[in-house]
């Protein structure tokens, strides 16, 4: 058991705080250069679609947000499983800092939505079963900040917000399906694993803001979960050698 | 060891239970989520008598018409298998077309048509350059047009 390589060893704050410290740069550097590349080939290079013309375009930005704000609540949902079950420290800190990308994204989604819908459907909001669906996860996002945020004890926190997290998973299928299981406004999906019905430039256009977004919400919520570390950890001997800058991770 | 497996067990345990009790809800609720009826469903009397609702489907081929007072169009919404006729007085969005997917909302009226009071359009979830488009769309007319060929020369044989 002991000589064995432990996973746990990660999930010591003094360990992790200086690892992900290094990798908040190339998160960071991914994030700029799959950006710039998605944004190239989406604005400049890929071609007018054949019925909406130009506005399609505002898909660069609005599918990935989608798929991350839904994707961003399953983790923070798993990170809330393995705190309430395991009892480690890290759990509750990492599905804290991931809440306000995700609440982040899920808001550019819908906002997105709305600035196309107007001129596409003829209508900003309508109450169909995946607007609505989106709707609630980012008041589950919100419900989430604010009730961590009203426990002053943060174990006492963590434990409340996982709850809350895990129950709120079940809307991450419904939004998913919404479009199959109901008659909605909203269209169904353009790409999943194993079909596209999309040009190979609008997909790879779509592709690559996916992995911006993706790199960039890891960068971010590696930075907060270094402050909440910090803040969390202040009476440890580690963070007090760190605030000296005599710890053996990069200076903060 | 032991309690941890236990309340991992219980978290998905839970899960579980909540998933079905959602199923179970959503499936309830089925009627109200959905946005629309097709006219179909019109057809059958599934739609509310004195009230607001939607229908939709696609806009028939060669139903769009303004009327004489150059404001109010008529066009008719089919789901292939059942027509309604729409009256709809504004401005139409800019993907409502004749063939592609349309939502209506409004009411019946007493000579069965629907007079409506908004229409968005539905569009489908197609992505592809104009010309793409037009290669798939001459693809379609050559297929159709080969179909009705072959059934006029199949008798003659």
């Amino acid at each position: 058991m002991k000589d064995r390589f432990n996973l746990y060893r990660f999930a010591s704050p003094a360990t992790f705080y200086p690892l992900a410290g290094r990798m908040i740069p190339w998160f960071a550097a991914f994030a700029a250069l799959f950006g710039l590349a998605g944004l190239y080939l989406g604005m400049l290079v890929a071609p007018t679609d054949f019925q909406q013309g130009e506005g399609y375009r505002i898909i660069f930005i609005h599918v990935p947000a989608s798929w991350m704000s839904m994707f961003i609540y399953l983790v923070m949902a798993f990170w809330a499983a393995i705190g309430l079950a395991f009892n480690t420290r890290l759990s509750g800190m990492m599905a804290q800092a991931l809440a306000p990308t995700g609440a982040l994204m899920a808001f550019l989604s819908l906002w997105t939505g709305a600035l196309w819908g107007k001129p596409m459907w003829g209508a900003w909001w309508v109450w169909d079963a995946r607007l609505t669906s989106e709707l609630i996860l980012l008041f589950l996002y919100i419900g989430y900040m604010a009730l961590v945020a009203a426990i002053d004890d943060p174990r006492r926190a963590d434990k409340a917000g996982g709850l809350l997290l895990l129950v709120g998973v079940v809307n991450i299928p419904i939004i998913y399906f919404s479009v199959q299981w109901w008659n909605t406004l909203h269209q169904g999906s353009s790409v999943n694993l194993t079909k596209s019905s999309m040009a190979v430039t609008m997909l790879w256009g779509m592709l690559l803001m996916a992995f911006c977004f993706w790199s960039y919400a890891i960068a971010v919520a590696l930075a907060r979960v270094r402050s909440i570390l910090l803040e969390r950890e202040r009476h440890t001997d580690w963070v007090k050698a760190e605030l000296l800058g005599v710890g053996d991770g990069e200076r903060a | 060891m032991k309690s941890r497996h236990k309340k991992l067990a219980l978290i998905g345990g839970a899960l579980a239970v909540l998933g079905i009790i959602a199923a179970l809800v959503l499936n309830a609720l089925n009627s109200n989520i959905a946005l629309y009826i097709s006219p179909t469903d019109v057809a059958a009397g599934k739609a509310p008598q004195d009230k607001l609702f939607r229908i939709g489907g696609m806009v028939k081929e060669g139903s769009v018409s303004r009327q004489a007072d150059g404001v109010t169009i008529a066009f008719i919404v089919t789901d292939t298998e059942k027509d309604i006729t729409v009256h709809y007085k504004g401005i139409l969005p800019d993907l409502f077309k004749e063939g592609k997917g349309v939502v209506a909302q409004g009411r019946l009226t007493a000579d069965g048509s629907f007079s409506a009071t908004e229409v968005l359009a539905k569009h489908d979830e197609n992505y592809m350059p104009p010309e793409a488009a037009k290669a798939v769309n001459d693809a379609h007319t050559r297929a159709a047009e080969k179909k009705a060929e072959d059934a006029v020369a199949k008798p003659a044989n």
